[in-house]
Parts: C-alpha cells; sequence; structure tokens
C-alpha cells in the first residue's frame, strides 16, 4: 500500500497509512516508573489512550469485594479544584470521551480525544488531575455505593449473571479470581476502604500507558511524563496467587426464565504461556471460528437447540479460564448438555481434522488485518501487550506462531490444559 | 472529485473539520446503487448489502418473517450450499453477520481487500437463488425461537420495550417487534419466507456500499460483472399506514423478573423528512443531548447527582427512519423514591426547558460533541459503512450527510424550547412501567451439589 487517501484536508500533508504489518511499538519508562507503550500515527486528527493499573479485582481484600470497581469509578468524579459536574462539562466541552473498565487483574482509564492543541490540552489535564488528585468525597461516595447496590441486586435477578458468578466460584474457589462481589461486602464499604485501595493500587510501578495516534514520539513523551508525575513510586506489584484446580462438579440453580444457562469452564491458560497459540488455534475448530465451530453446527445448525453457542480461552496474570457457554429453552437443557459434552469429548480425543486445522490458520491468519485496521483496535492490542509484558514484536510474530502450529501441538495443549477431571459445570433454570 | 471542502460553520466553531471522505456512486442499468468509500489506511474492505424491506413491510400472522429469512440467506445456494457461505468468508480471513430492523435489512463482510470479488460473487449469488430448503427452516425457525427466548422474552427491559412500542402505535407496522410475535415466528412456513424473499430481494431495492482499501472504478466493474446480471423486478405497493393522531396519555405496566423498577415515556415527534426544510427533528437531536448526551447533561447531573432520583436516566431519540418518530425518556428509581416520583423528576426537567429553555454552553457542548462524535467515526470502515446504508435506507442521500450535520449547527436555543414545547403534551405521551417480580428464594440462594 504506497497510497493514502487522507480522510482530512488538516492532515493532508502528514498522513501517512496503517501499514499492512504490524504497527511499530515504542516502548519506555516515566520518571515516576510508568511503563509507556506508544504507536505514532497522523492518518487522523485523535488521540487514544488506556491507562491500566494492577488495581481489578483480584487484589482487593475478601471481606470488601466491590472496592475495586468503586475506586475506579470515584476517580472521575472529583479531583482537586473540580467537582464531578465540572469535570464532566469539560470534557463535553471538547468533545472527548472517557471510559474504562476493571476486571479481574486491570483497572482502567480510556481517553479518547480530538489532538489539536486546544482540545487535547484539556482532555489531558483533566486525566491526569483524575490520576493525582481524585478526591472520592464522602457524598459522592456513598451515593456511587447506593447505584452499584443498585446495580448489583438488579443484575443478581439475571441467568446469566447468576450463571457466571456460579462459574467462576466453582471454578476458583477461595483463589482471588473466583470472589464475588455482593450486595453485603459492598454495603459495608467505607470510604477509607477506597482509599486504602486507592494508595496501595494506583501506583507509577503499577501502572502502564498505551498511546496510540496524532503525537509525535516527543509529544507522547511529555504526555506520558505529565500523566505520570504525580502518581507514587510505590507500592510496585503484587502478586495473584496460582489457582488450584477444582474437581469435576456439577451445579443447579433454579431460576424462572425460559431458557436454561449453561456453562463449562476450568482455569486453563495464562498470558504469555506457549501453549496459547495452540489453543487458540484448536478453539476456533471447537468453538471460536463463529458460525463455522464444532459447537454451533451440532447445537445450532443441526438441532436448532440454540441461538449462540461458544468457546474461547481468557488468558490472565494467572491461569485464566476456558470456558463454553449456551442458553436453550429449559425443556431440552439436558440434552444440550449432553450434547456439548460429546462434541467436547470428541474432540479433546482427536483434535481438529487437517482440513479444519487448515481453515482455521487461514481464518486467523488472514483475519489479522482486521484486528488491526483502526486505532482503537490497535489501542487495544497495545494495552495488553504493554499490561502483560508480552513481546513488543507480539503482534509482527502472530501469523508465523499461528502457521507454525500442528495437530499434535493442539491435542498436546487441550490434554495439558482442559481435562474433564477439572471441568465444572452450571445450569440455571434447566429444571 | 476528491472533496476537501470545508464546512464555514464547524470552522467557525473552531472545530476540526470532518471533510467527507471520498465517496462514488453508480447505479447499475437494473436499479442496484452502489456506493463506493475509498479508505486507504488498512488493506482491508466493508461489504454491505442493504434491503429496503423490514419488519415494518411485514403483514399481520406472518411478523418476524424479514428476520427469519435473514437467517435463511446462510442457508444456501444451488451453487453454495447450507454452510458454505460462512465457511467461504472464514476461509478468505473475514467476518460476516447480518441485521434486520424495522427498515431494512442488511448483510455484510469485512475482508481483506483482495477477497471483494469473492465476497461479491457469494452476495450477489443469494441476492437471487436462495434455496429455502423446508427442513433448513424448520430448524432455523427453532433457533429464531430460542434467540426471542434470550433476548426478549427472559429480558424484563426488553419486554416492556415490547409492550410500550405496541401500546404507543397502533396502526403502524412499527408497533411489531422486529423478531415477530412468538407465536407467529412459531407458524410461518417456507412458503411465507419465499414470497418475502421474492418480493423483496431484487437489485432495484437494494443498495450496496463498499467502505475501504479499494479504487473506486475498480469496484463499479466488479459490481457490474457480479450484481449486473440479475433482474429488476416490480416490488410490492407499499402503504403508508399513518399512525392516527394520539388523543391522551396511554398507561401500562408489565410485571417480570427484575429488581430495579423502570419507567419509559415515549413522546410522538417528527422526523427527517425534508433534509433542508425541516427543523424539529435537528432540535430534537439537540434536546436529546442536552438532556442525556453525556455526564454533564441535565439527566445525570440533576436526576442522579443532585436530586439522587434515578439510579441511571437516558434519553433516545433517532432523527432518521422511515416511519414514525418517538423521543423516549427512560430512567430507573434510586433506592426508596417510587416510580412516581421519578416520573415527575422526568417531566419538570422537560418542563424547565418548556418553561427556561437550554443555555448557550449546552447548545455549544452538544454540538462539540456531535462534530467529535463524526471525527471519531472515521476511525471505524465499519461505522462509516453503517452510516452510509441506514441514510441511504430511510431515504436519505449519503450526500446529505454533510447538509445534515449544518442543520445541526444551525439549531438555536429557541428552536430547542419551541420543540420542547410542541411534542412534549400529555395527549402524544405513552408511559410504561416495569413492575419487578422477585425470584423464587431457592435462585438466589443457590446450593452447590457436587457429583
Amino acid at each position: 500500500m504506497n497510497s493514502c487517501k487522507c480522510l482530512l484536508l488538516l492532515v493532508l500533508s502528514l498522513a501517512a497509512p496503517l501499514s499492512d504489518a504490524a504497527p511499530r511499538i515504542e516502548r519506555w519508562q516515566t520518571t515516576a516508573g510508568a511503563r509507556v507503550f506508544f504507536v505514532e500515527n497522523h492518518a487522523l486528527p485523535i488521540v487514544d489512550i488506556q491507562v491500566d493499573f494492577a488495581a481489578g479485582t483480584a487484589y482487593e481484600n475478601e471481606a470488601q469485594a466491590g472496592v475495586a470497581a468503586l475506586t475506579r469509578e470515584l476517580l472521575e468524579l472529583g479531583v482537586a479544584g473540580m467537582d464531578e459536574t465540572q469535570i464532566a462539562s469539560r470534557m463535553a466541552d471538547v468533545g472527548a470521551q472517557l471510559s474504562g473498565e476493571v476486571d479481574r487483574d486491570r483497572a482502567s482509564l480510556v481517553l479518547r480525544t480530538l489532538s489539536m492543541a486546544d482540545k487535547r490540552t484539556v482532555a489531558l489535564d483533566l486525566l491526569r488531575a483524575m490520576l493525582s488528585t481524585p478526591q472520592f468525597e464522602a457524598a459522592v461516595f456513598e451515593r456511587e455505593k447506593a447505584r452499584s447496590v443498585a446495580a448489583l441486586k438488579e443484575a443478581l435477578t439475571r441467568p446469566e449473571t447468576l450463571a457466571s458468578r456460579a462459574l467462576w466460584s466453582a471454578m476458583y474457589a477461595a483463589h482471588p479470581y473466583g470472589r464475588q462481589t455482593t450486595v453485603e461486602s459492598v454495603a459495608a464499604l467505607e470510604r477509607a476502604n477506597v482509599l486504602a485501595f486507592h494508595a496501595a493500587h494506583y501506583t507509577a510501578p503499577r501502572a502502564t500507558l498505551a498511546i496510540v495516534g496524532d503525537l509525535s514520539r516527543a509529544q507522547a513523551e511529555a504526555v506520558a511524563e505529565d500523566l505520570t508525575a504525580a502518581l507514587p513510586a510505590s507500592p510496585g506489584m503484587t502478586t495473584i496467587a496460582v489457582p488450584e484446580l477444582p474437581s469435576s462438579s456439577e451445579q443447579r440453580i433454579a431460576h424462572p426464565a425460559l431458557q436454561a444457562h449453561l456453562l463449562l469452564g476450568l482455569p486453563a491458560l495464562k498470558r504469555g504461556d506457549p501453549d496459547f497459540f495452540p489453543l487458540l488455534v484448536g478453539n476456533y475448530t471447537l468453538g471460536g471460528g463463529g458460525f463455522v465451530s464444532r459447537l454451533m453446527k451440532a447445537v445450532r445448525d443441526q438441532r436448532g437447540m440454540a441461538y449462540s453457542v461458544h468457546s474461547y480461552f481468557q488468558p490472565l496474570a494467572q491461569l485464566g479460564p476456558f470456558q463454553i457457554g449456551l442458553q436453550t429453552k429449559k425443556e431440552q437443557a439436558q440434552d444440550a448438555l449432553k450434547l456439548t459434552r460429546e462434541v467436547l469429548a470428541s474432540f479433546l480425543a482427536q483434535g481438529p481434522s487437517k482440513e479444519e486445522l487448515l481453515a482455521a490458520k487461514q481464518n486467523l491468519i488472514g483475519s489479522f488485518p482486521l484486528r488491526l485496521d483502526s486505532n482503537s483496535e490497535i489501542l487495544g492490542s497495545v494495552a495488553v501487550i504493554g499490561f502483560y509484558g508480552l513481546p513488543l514484536d507480539y503482534l509482527d510474530r502472530y501469523p508465523d506462531n499461528i502457521e507454525k502450529v500442528t495437530l499434535a501441538d493442539i491435542k498436546a495443549a487441550f490434554a495439558r490444559r482442559v481435562r474433564p477431571a477439572h471441568l465444572v459445570t452450571v445450569i440455571v433454570a434447566g429444571d | 472529485m476528491r472533496q476537501t471542502r470545508l464546512i464555514p460553520l464547524l470552522l467557525a466553531l473552531a472545530a476540526p473539520v470532518p471533510a467527507l471522505a471520498e465517496t462514488f456512486e453508480q447505479q447499475l442499468p437494473n436499479g442496484l446503487r452502489v456506493i463506493v468509500r475509498e479508505d486507504r489506511r488498512a488493506p482491508t474492505v466493508v461489504h454491505m448489502v442493504w434491503y429496503r424491506a423490514g419488519s415494518m413491510d411485514e403483514t399481520n400472522g406472518r411478523t418476524g418473517v424479514a428476520h427469519v429469512l435473514e437467517h435463511m440467506m446462510f442457508k444456501g445456494t444451488p451453487k453454495a450450499g447450507p454452510g458454505e457461505f460462512n465457511r467461504r468468508v472464514a476461509a478468505a480471513g473475514g467476518r460476516d453477520n447480518a441485521f434486520t430492523s424495522r427498515d431494512y435489512t442488511a448483510y455484510f463482510q469485512q475482508v481483506p481487500e483482495h477477497k471483494l470479488a469473492e465476497m461479491m460473487q457469494l452476495e450477489a449469488d443469494r441476492m437471487r437463488h436462495l434455496t429455502l430448503d423446508p427442513e433448513e427452516f424448520a430448524q432455523e425457525v427453532r433457533v429464531v425461537m430460542e434467540e426471542r427466548r434470550l433476548r426478549t422474552e427472559d429480558h424484563a427491559q426488553s419486554l416492556l420495550f415490547e409492550q410500550l412500542t405496541a401500546t404507543a402505535f397502533q396502526a403502524h407496522p412499527y408497533r411489531v417487534p422486529i423478531i415477530g410475535w412468538m407465536n407467529d415466528i412459531e407458524n410461518l412456513a417456507p412458503a411465507d419466507a419465499r414470497s418475502w424473499y421474492d418480493n423483496w430481494y431484487a437489485p432495484n431495492n437494494a443498495t450496496l456500499v463498499v467502505v475501504g482499501d479499494v479504487d473506486h472504478q475498480a469496484v463499479f466493474a466488479l459490481a457490474a460483472q457480479h450484481y449486473g446480471p440479475l433482474q429488476a423486478r416490480q416490488l410490492p405497493v407499499r402503504k403508508p399506514q399513518d399512525e392516527p393522531p394520539q388523543l391522551g396519555t396511554r398507561r401500562l405496566s408489565v410485571k417480570a423478573a427484575a429488581d430495579l423498577p423502570l419507567v419509559m415515556m415515549a413522546y410522538k415527534v417528527p422526523v427527517i423528512r425534508h433534509v433542508e426544510q425541516d427543523v424539529d427533528p435537528y432540535a430534537l437531536e439537540i434536546l436529546a443531548a442536552v438532556l442525556a448526551g453525556h455526564d454533564a447533561a441535565r439527566f445525570s447531573t440533576s436526576l442522579v447527582r443532585r436530586q439522587q432520583l434515578a439510579v441511571e436516566a437516558a434519553a433516545d431519540y433517532d432523527s432518521t427512519a422511515r416511519g414514525p418518530g418517538i423521543f423516549y425518556l427512560r430512567a430507573s428509581p434510586s433506592e426508596g423514591k417510587s416510580v412516581s416520583e421519578l416520573e415527575a423528576g422526568l417531566r419538570a426537567e422537560i418542563a424547565a426547558v418548556q418553561e427556561s429553555g437550554v443555555s448557550a454552553d449546552e447548545l455549544a457542548r452538544a454540538k462539540a460533541q456531535l462534530i467529535a462524535g463524526q471525527i471519531y467515526k472515521l476511525d471505524s470502515m465499519f461505522a462509516q459503512a453503517m452510516e452510509i446504508g441506514q441514510l441511504e435506507a430511510v431515504g436519505i442521500p449519503y450526500t446529505q450527510k454533510r447538509r445534515l450535520l449544518e442543520k445541526l449547527q444551525e439549531v438555536t436555543a429557541a428552536q430547542v424550547q419551541a420543540v420542547a414545547r410542541r411534542y412534549f403534551t400529555d395527549q402524544a405521551l405513552t408511559i410504561a412501567e416495569l413492575v419487578p417480580q422477585p425470584l423464587p428464594s431457592a435462585a438466589r440462594s443457590p446450593a452447590p451439589a457436587r457429583h
């Protein structure tokens, strides 16, 4: 690709295409000790920044489950000299968008802003204030706590929430990945818990910044330096314990829904594990390849039992789960479960066929450009590479790593990672 | 024909300039419209076909047929058997899917740019040669019934929305859920799908949208080669089915498994029919942004934060549609607040605009959001293709997009106040309340059983 029709007159002379190859990731560390991962791209007047802290739910004290999400939420609801409405108004004035989430490992702030200096500066100043001077004002804390309780109570009426919570509890037992936020644990939270969680986890050594878009390297360095300047230099990383594998179990939860929600899973894979590629390629055939997977063909196409059925690996800092999930009308829940287990067992015994292996590689390699065809897609990939310490050439080597997977690799990796003796099953509304 | 003309109004606001990317259009002799946007940032392409037939074109007893046919489009032609379409797209390194709305049905593939010709060949084949095998049909109807259970029957908020819509509209087919009523889905026959397909799946009822790393002339040539041989057909007459004026407030309630009450208020409002002459739909878009377009908007600031009446509150309005428009307000009360207190709170927010209007700051903020949103959209080829396809499907030429943005920028505070006064009346209001039904206690405290 050697020509670029740019979209904007303003950036006509600067425009550079995202290329066929993976984006070049630059890496450095700020004075405060945060790691920065930067992809320069001037095709659009946009800057995307994701700040990830090792401040996910796995780092919560068990009695304070819910503190991680509440802490993250409160960061944007009051900083030194500005209340939540002033922050939101200024953000909206410059057309910037702030989002983020909290998962087991990470708490994220994701900022998208226009790159023009007058817009960008305002948005970045707000982000810096959230990172350096959050106020955790008592009245705001109480209100957000009440909103969390309301949202949780509502979620606990839904079969998909009940199924997912029961599955994680069964897969991880007392391990931090298995802990669940409860109405009681949130209601018991005090402002001091949030302050303590923030002080312990929102620090420079626990932070990674992914920056993608219309900045020069020098500008990106200045931005990263400024954003992280006030972050404390300690404490550093703490590790999450290695989970033990559960014994196979089956749990049924009554629910008035028309459809049963079936989930099967076990702890399987951590980030950076060499088994990742054989499992990814193999799972494409089993239940990852959308309409062409074995589970989809068996459960949906051949028997019309479900609208959606899938399997996936979710690698985390520690062993993250392998999961299979589907929903089917409750009268046929037992048949669907039997069928799903048969498809899994047959896959574990034989692995994919030669043709299936080829099809999996064709799709995973062929679709690689689609995974990197926008700044927001690149941001997501770079953030994962940075946070989990994957090699900087991870994206460059991705197609080769897929290509070299063999049938034997897949069978061996599944035999190691997906052992039926450890597979737990949850059925909600299957009565 | 590089389009780089600046938009004076946007410049006046010192905002960046979303000049349209290079976009080209051609119509084939069989009536198929082909729209191509060249976006060379990455070696990928989005290929979409939009049919101007959605659930609003269905008839009594056959609701859901538009959506079931969409599913059947993946079930094979004589050239490409059941499952072959998905297999070929996957082998090409692509993603594909389809969606049905009230106004249209659309199919898309996202693929590496060199696979575009193959996608066109597949898509053109199923535009005319669908097999519609009765056994595949019976199987797929079961899948769609599972889809309805998942998305509607077991989902309290969806049920509320479905009932609200069915109450707000009585004559216009927007009253019917897109997925169809369960009993209609269950009783659909292959012949219903066949006649739907024969009626609407014709090149003269379709728009082809291609966005990505392509040359427009090459795309036109490919389109002529693959879609050109298909014959235009006479389309059925579309009856207007205008909704008669609403003569008073309608109220309903829905009991379903939930914990959080929810109130939805639906006001009948206009949508864009004449891009140039219309004023009110643009003012309504700005009103929606002022009420709930961002975290500093009135609902968040007043209802959620200051008064703490609501745990969440939203406003929703789409100014483009083939059918009539609705402006929705939606909110859930905080613990200890009643639905009627919350309803009064929502009404008070509307009354405040009716009486005192909106400030210059609020207006500027709403417009800044809209402009930034347009630029962010340029980061996604899929979003750009969606925008072109949706406008065309509701009868607004994509070339009018620039005018739509300008018209939004021209909205004044007085116009926002005027639409709040004109349309937010009790007479044109339908209110729905979700009455949460607690789960049986067994569902709340599951006992693990090992074996």
